[in-house]
């Protein structure tokens, strides 16, 4: 595995192996004390972060940063459009010509699918895909990943039932086909229009595996070792009523939970809307601030990774 | 004597079995408009053994270019070429759908980052020829329906 990553591009989740992924998580674990503030670190003193945020974000953004200020690094970049070249009409080529000489590593946001393969294309330095369009997010699986982990203490044979928008939620995509790379067994609930994809469906079972697909909650939730639950999107629905209707058969709250198993956690990538009621919140069950959080220890362990710093 | 709907070429490229009712796809790609100086003749529908009907395209003093073939096998995988010097048949093969696609066809997902303003040739992996089916390098959208986007 050594030297492998340092250069690499972190595009999509479908350019790992198994193993890959696996040594992201493992050395992850180790950034934990760093990323809670308890150890110091200046891994990666004297290295600048060119992070370009071409639509709003909050988590991801935030975490990228405190993961390279927790290393010793800089952060430099824009967290909108407005006001920089690319507002003026500059091309995504020329704007990452340029930050890839003024930086040691690129992360980007953009709302272009393919724009992060792209900027691989045109930058020398490694570029981190921090969600393009509704294509790929790579940093958002590790992470979910190794919350998994983490709680469950493997991936493998874990039923994870994933619920709300499959069909425009990036960070379900690819999640699920990483499950499937590991073998856990994967539930997909959502109303018939919002439902998973055929095309990954397709790619997943070209895995081996054969996802259940349903569209009520409540007969699943039983079985489930982890609810990964998304946000459904008001937009998405022409009628208001209808949105209601969908909003109200797929929100968590006290009531749902009464049979689960009791170590059944309960992850969502934020911002929640109505989803999970807030007094699911100080339940056992409850990860996703957890889940939040371990996004600064995955995105310091590829950080270290692509740069060099961590082997 | 022997009738013919379209005579023989002296010189210049017959393209014989294009897949029936893609004609005027072949037109367009080798620039009938354009690029092309002397005759053209099409015939459509036209019985053929192998696949019941098929269409030909007729170019006299002109010969296609590796670019212009890579279009005509995607959108007729089994379109032969044939290559005609004084009457004669020069070279004839089938034309070979390549394994990567670059330049001559735009993504069909109109979010992707390759249908912007950006200096950047469209790409595509080829990962099934039977159908032939193409994944964008860049934003991983998967296009079979290939008429409508070739340029």
């Amino acid at each position: 595995m050594s030297g492998s990553f340092r250069g690499m591009d972190v595009v999509s989740i479908r350019d790992f192996s198994r193993e890959q992924v696996e040594h992201v998580l493992k050395l992850a674990e180790k950034m934990v004390p760093i990323a809670k503030g308890e150890e110091r670190s200046v891994l990666l003193e004297g290295h600048v972060l060119g992070s370009l945020f071409y639509e709003p974000s909050t988590r991801t953004r935030l975490s990228f940063d405190a993961a390279m200020t927790r290393l010793g690094g800089r952060v430099l970049g824009f967290d909108q459009p407005t006001g920089a070249s690319v507002a003026k009409g500059e091309t995504l080529a020329d704007t990452i010509r340029m930050v890839d000489s003024y930086s040691d590593v690129i992360v980007l946001r953009h709302p272009q699918e393919g724009a992060a393969r792209l900027a691989a294309h045109f930058a020398e330095k490694p570029v981190i895909n921090a969600g393009d369009g509704a294509g790929q997010h790579p940093t958002q699986t590790m992470l979910d990943l190794f919350t998994i982990r983490k709680e469950k203490k493997k991936i493998e044979g874990n039923s994870v039932v994933i619920v709300g928008d499959l069909k425009y939620g990036r960070t379900v995509h690819s999640l699920s086909e990483a499950l499937a790379m590991f073998g856990a067994e994967v539930t997909f609930i959502a109303p018939p229009s919002l439902q998973i994809p055929k095309e990954h469906l397709k790619q997943i079972e070209s895995m081996g595996h054969k996802p259940k697909i349903g569209n009520t909650l409540a007969e699943v939730i039983k079985e489930a070792d982890v609810l990964y639950v998304t946000r459904i999107q008001k937009e998405r629905f022409p009628d208001p009523a209808e949105y209601q209707k969908v909003a109200g058969a797929f929100r968590i709250d006290l009531e749902m939970l009464k049979d689960v198993k009791k170590d059944m956690i309960i992850m969502h990538p934020l911002p929640r809307v109505a989803e999970i009621a807030p007094e699911v919140d100080t339940t056992p069950h409850a990860r996703y601030f957890e889940q939040a959080f371990n996004g600064v220890p995955v995105r310091m362990a590829l950080l270290g990774l692509v740069l060099g710093g961590l082997k | 004597m022997k009738e013919f709907k379209v005579t023989p070429i002296r010189n210049g490229t017959v393209i014989d079995h294009i897949t029936v009712g893609m004609a005027l796809k072949v037109l367009k790609i080798i620039g009938v408009r354009d690029t092309v100086t002397s005759t053209v003749s099409v015939l459509m529908h036209v019985p053929s053994k192998k696949a019941g009907w098929k269409d030909i395209v007729k170019i006299e003093d002109r010969e296609l270019d590796p670019k212009e073939l890579d279009k005509i096998a995607l959108i007729s995988p089994n379109a032969t070429i044939n290559i005609i010097r004084d009457y004669n048949v020069a070279e004839k093969f089938i034309v070979e759908v390549p394994n990567v696609i670059k330049g001559i066809m735009k993504c069909s997902n109109p979010g992707c980052i390759t249908n912007q303003s950006e200096p950047v040739e469209p790409e595509f992996v080829v990962e099934s020829k039977k159908p032939i089916t193409l994944r964008c390098v860049y934003c991983d959208r998967v296009t079979t329906d290939l008429a409508e986007s070739i340029q």
